[in-house]
Formats: structure tokens, C-alpha cells, sequence
């Protein structure tokens, strides 16, 4: 029955199906089958491009897929997300109460659309507003969420890292209204491209704030998002004071383009942004090419980065754990060596 | 400003260290015989706890702090090392050996709990580092319609009930402002666990410990997902080493990272 359904869904759009068939394959789905909504994210206006990773998501489960979007002036994100081919419909909510993401007013916001739409799945990207808020719907819904998902099997079955990524584990969900956050490096953001699916307004709860956003502070750089950077340049210990990361590791970044990134050693020490922090409790980076430096290999660190395409090491320990891992090691002065680098990549 | 009666729910995890391994039916990691800690997150909850009061941070006070364990007859090992931290006391939901609970059903029990103890601050870890499911908090928050803050590295109190918290978001920081009662889950940032000393160690043994099961709350050990197989991730193949810079840049350049 479902792979019958599945069938029917992905003739859909096909130019050859007539208009009737369409329709129907289309009253099919609505009846039975799949819905998911995607949970965009918007900051001051301007899609996360990121965020588009749930649309891909969903757009594996089958189905229909619809975005949705919250927060004042949304129309423009909107419209730009209304673009990726398959996307059914967008579904905006303007309220400035919703800029913020506050969990508090966002989850029943979500919920009220989600039970609106009858929606089977609901995605959004593992990131710092999907963890704080997709936990909080899925409680509201009586639904036990599945965090981290790195693939989707068929649309009760995932698999999701456990145990610092040193093991996989597959489950199957027996809820009816499946709740996933997903790792985005495991599926590429949704292109916008000559999609037209039409924005509609959402339903708005507007349910009374018991939060309040007072300020951020974020660390401004012209250098690529750690996370969807295609190079990453990652500094640990070996680094030694702030003066000399910044001395040693930021000429490196900009040779290679690369984005920056760091352990948690070299973070406490007070080298680097905590926002910067690549591991199990920080960003999960799968760059073409993460090079390491100073950088032993502890098991936190490497969950954050072992899925990386290339993986280079620089370490004078010949001994460091990071050296199993890498695909290419130079053991030596990280002091002499990455200077070195930075030279002949810039003169190359 | 009311006094604070902080609930702080701690997990036995395998210690951090410890490399885990998958077993060979491919159901579970293997966890006989491997040594298991406090969850690293919770621990800084413990801690959090403590120098809350300790600091006098709160106008109203603190009037309770009760760690919290659902896990095995272990489980007790690690509330022990709460109240050696300086927790008042302990309850700890026996389940059985080998049984797992989903963080949907631990926050019920939470609530059911928070709302036995009055508490009105719960301090939870951010994630455990076994599942990394992130979520016990915030479905708490969910379930008893408190504000919430995730993933804290500050945490301070004002007049009228407002507690001020800093939180790491992607790229940087974020500051919220919500009134008690009130869900806060910690960050690695937020603070440095001290180390159990021995005189504590030996008074927490006299602290109280309540022990209770899932029944005595209403509630069973329900399963919303299936484990179908637990597998070792790919092995990655290290590519050797190579002798200098130039070797490293013609390797990568050969790889076509570069």
C-alpha cells in the first residue's frame, strides 16, 4: 500500500501524467499517507540557508512536503524558500513575537499548525533553535523525537549516532506523529531554484510570552560558517595562548579559504570561541578538508569531525590518536610546520 | 522572591573515557564490566546547585536541593556522589538492570516528581553523552508549561522571581530573562565541578535517599521506539604519515582536497 503510494508520488509532476491523475495521486496522499512539515529558520529576515537541509529530509520521506516560517517580515525568506523544486507550500506566520525562536511561544505555534495541516513528520535541522524547541513539541504532542538523524531508511525507520558517534543505532518509531531533528551535513540544504509553491499564512496562536529575549552577542567573521564550510582548519592545545591561534591558525584559514575551528581544550583555554568548538557538544563539521593542528584526537573531538572527506594532521606527538584517523599526518612543530604551509599554499 | 527548591536529575552513564563498543548480537552497547560515571552535564548541574547556594545567588535562598536517578540499583552510586557534591538528598527510581528509559518518559516522571517536591528550578544536564538525545529538558518544560533555558553558561538571579540565563547558541551567545519556576539545562561552559572530598563523601552516606519505582508515579517503562540493530560506525583507514609540508600538500593535492 505505502510503496504504492510511494509510486504515485514520485510520478507526481511528471509531464506525462495527465492532469486527473495528478489530482488524484495527489487526494492519495492527503488521505492516507505521508505529510511532513519542514521548520525553516529565519534570522532578521534572511533564510537560514542552512535550514534547508529539512526540506531535503523530508523530501526523502516522500509525500507532501510544506516549510513553514515564523517571525516578522518573513514574506521575502518565504518566497525564497518557495523555490526548492517539490515543496509543496510554505507556510508563513508574521508575528515579530516568533523572531526570536523563544521555545515557550514557538512550540505552540507548531504544535497548533502541525495538528492543523495533519502533518506525519515534522523536521527541523539539529541546530540550536531545533534542540531547544522540537523536544518541547514533541512533549506537547506525546511523540518520543529522534535527535541527530543521520539517515532516513523509510518513514518510520532512522538511524542517529549514539555514544559520541561510536555507534550507530537504527530505530524504528511506533509514534503517529514522527518529530526528527537531522544532522545537516548528512543532507545537503535544498537549493532554491524554479519552484513556485505558494506561501500561506499559518495559523498564529498567539500564545502569551513567559520568556524574554534580552541580547546576544555572536562572534562576527568574514571567514565561511563552520558548519557548511568545505574546509575547516581546527586548532587545539598544541596552540598554546590565544595570540599564537590567532597568529598561527587564522593566516592558515584565509590561504585555504577555510572556515576555523577548535577543540574544547582549546576553547577552555580560552584560544577560541566557544562557538567555535568542533565535537560531540559542539558543531558537527563534514568539510572535503579538515585539518587538525595541535589536535590530539579525543573521542568528543573526533565525533564531531570524522566524517570529514579528507582528513589532515598536524601533531608532534607521532603517537596521537588523530594520526588513525587522518589521511595525511605530519608529525613535527605545529609552530614551524603550519607557517610553513600557509606559505607554499599562498604561493601555489 | 521565593526560596529556591531545585530538583537536579542525574544520569550513570559509561564514563566518558571509555571507548565504547558495540555488542555482537549488535542490540546494545556493551555496558557489563565498563566503568560508568555521573553523566559529565549533570555533574555541572550538581555544581551549579551548590554554589547557588554556597554564593547566596538567589535573594529568596535555597531551601532544597534533591538530586534525582531513574536508572539501575547503580544508579545509587551516582546520587551518592550528589550528595557528597553537597545535594540534600536523593530519590532514585530503581529500573531494572539492562532497561533504558526514553527521555519522553523521564520527563513524565519529572513532572510528576517536580510537582511531589515542589520544586521550583530544575537544573538537567544539556544531553547524556550515551543517547546525545538533547531533549529530557525541554520536553519537561513542554509537559509542565515553565520557561525554558538550554544549553546555559550563566546563570543569575534578580528580584521578583526573574532569573537571567546565557546560553551558547550557534555562533555565539544569547541571553534570556524568564520568571520562576523555570527548566535550565547546563552547558560545558557553565561551570567546573569540584571533586567529592572523603569527610563528604563519608556524611553523604547519612543523607536520605528515597527509593521508588516507575509504578509508585503512575507510570510504566513505555517504548515509543524500537531499537531494530546497534552497529559499529566505518572504520576510517588513517593514510599514513607523510615526511613534510611539501609531502602534506602533494598528498592532499593527490586526494583532491586541495
Amino acid at each position: 500500500m505505502l510503496s504504492l503510494t510511494r509510486q504515485l508520488l514520485s510520478k507526481r509532476g511528471d509531464a506525462v501524467l495527465g492532469r486527473s491523475m495528478r489530482w488524484a495521486s495527489s487526494r492519495y496522499s492527503r488521505s492516507s499517507a505521508l505529510s511532513t512539515l519542514a521548520i525553516l529558520e529565519q534570522r532578521d529576515g534572511q533564510l537560514v540557508q542552512g535550514s534547508l537541509s529539512a526540506l531535503t529530509a523530508g523530501k526523502k520521506l516522500g509525500g507532501s512536503v510544506h516549510g513553514f516560517l515564523a517571525g516578522s517580515k518573513v514574506s521575502a525568506a518565504a518566497e525564497q524558500a518557495a523555490k526548492v523544486d517539490g515543496v509543496e507550500k510554505i507556510i508563513a506566520v508574521e508575528n515579530d513575537a516568533y523572531d526570536k525562536g523563544l521555545p515557550e511561544n514557538f512550540a505552540p505555534l507548531l504544535v497548533e499548525n502541525i495538528k492543523k495541516g495533519n502533518y506525519t513528520h515534522v523536521i527541523a535541522g539539529h541546530t540550536a533553535f531545533g534542540k531547544s524547541v522540537l523536544p518541547r513539541v514533541a512533549a506537547l504532542l506525546d511523540s518520543q523525537q529522534i535527535s541527530d538523524v543521520t539517515s532516513i531508511e523509510d518513514e518510520k525507520t532512522f538511524v542517529r549516532p549514539i555514544y559520541a558517534g561510536n555507534a550507530i543505532a537504527t530505530v524504528e518509531s511506533t509514534d503517529a506523529i514522527k518529530i526528527l531533528t537531522i544532522r545537516g551535513t548528512a543532507f545537503a540544504p535544498a537549493t532554491p531554484e524554479q519552484g513556485s509553491a505558494p506561501v500561506e499564512a499559518g495559523v498564529d496562536p498567539k500564545s502569551e510570552p513567559i520568556s524574554e529575549w534580552v541580547s546576544e552577542d555572536l562572534a562576527k567573521s568574514d571567514r565561511p560558517d563552520l558548519s557548511t564550510a568545505s574546509k575547516v582548519v581546527s586548532g587545539g592545545r598544541g596552540l598554546k595562548s590565544k595570540e599564537e591561534f590567532d597568529k598561527v591558525m587564522l593566516p592558515l584559514a584565509d590561504a585555504l579559504g577555510a572556515a576555523v575551528g577548535a577543540s574544547r581544550a582549546a576553547v577552555d583555554s580560552g584560544y577560541a570561541d566557544n562557538s567555535l568548538q568542533v565535537g560531540q557538544t559542539g558543531k558537527v563539521v563534514a568539510p572535503q578538508l579538515y585539518m587538525a593542528v595541535g589536535i590530539s584526537g579525543a573521542i568528543q573531538h573526533l565525533a564531531g569531525m570524522k566524517d570529514s572527506k579528507v582528513i589532515a594532521a598536524i601533531n608532534k606527538d607521532p603517537d596521537a590518536p588523530i594520526f588513525q584517523i587522518a589521511d595525511a599526518g605530519l608529525v613535527g612543530d605545529l609552530f614551524e610546520k603550519v607557517p610553513e604551509l600557509t606559505e607554499k599554499i599562498k604561493s601555489s | 522572591m521565593s526560596a529556591l527548591r531545585i530538583l537536579v536529575p542525574v544520569k550513570r552513564v559509561i564514563d566518558y573515557a571509555v571507548k565504547p563498543r558495540v555488542n555482537k548480537a549488535q542490540t546494545a552497547v556493551e555496558t557489563a564490566g565498563v566503568k560508568h560515571s555521573m553523566n559529565p552535564f549533570d555533574d555541572l548541574s550538581v555544581e551549579e546547585s551548590v554554589r547557588i547556594r554556597e554564593k547566596n545567588r538567589a535573594p529568596g535562598g535555597v531551601e532544597d536541593i534533591c538530586a534525582f536517578s531513574a536508572g539501575p540499583p547503580k544508579a545509587q552510586e551516582i546520587l551518592r556522589t550528589a550528595l557528597a557534591m553537597g545535594a540534600d538528598r536523593g530519590i532514585h527510581v530503581e529500573i531494572k538492570d539492562g532497561e533504558e528509559l526514553e527521555p519522553l518518559t523521564v520527563a513524565k516522571l519529572l513532572k510528576k516528581s517536580v510537582e511531589e517536591q515542589k520544586s521550583n528550578l530544575v537544573i538537567l544536564g544539556k544531553q547524556s553523552i550515551d543517547d546525545d538525545a538533547g531533549q529530557t529538558g525541554q520536553m519537561l518544560a513542554g509537559l509542565l508549561n515553565w520557561p525554558q533555558a538550554t544549553q546555559a553558561s550563566k546563570i543569575e538571579f534578580g528580584p521578583n522571581d526573574a532569573v537571567t540565563v546565557t546560553k551558547e547558541i550557534d555562533g555565539g551567545v544569547e541571553t534570556v530573562k524568564a520568571k520562576l519556576p523555570m527548566i535550565i539545562t547546563t552547558d560545558l561552559r557553565l561551570n567546573t565541578p569540584r571533586y567529592a572530598t572523603l569527610p563528604n563523601i563519608m556524611k553523604a552516606k547519612k543523607k536520605k535517599l528515597d527509593k521508588k519505582t516507575l509504578e509508585d508515579f503512575g507510570l510504566t517503562n513505555e517504548k515509543r521506539l524500537k531499537v531494530l540493530k546497534v552497529t559499529e560506525p566505518a572504520q576510517r583507514q588513517g593514510g599514513g604519515k607523510v615526511e613534510d609540508v611539501d609531502g602534506l600538500i602533494g598528498k592532499l593535492k593527490e586526494l583532491g582536497a586541495l
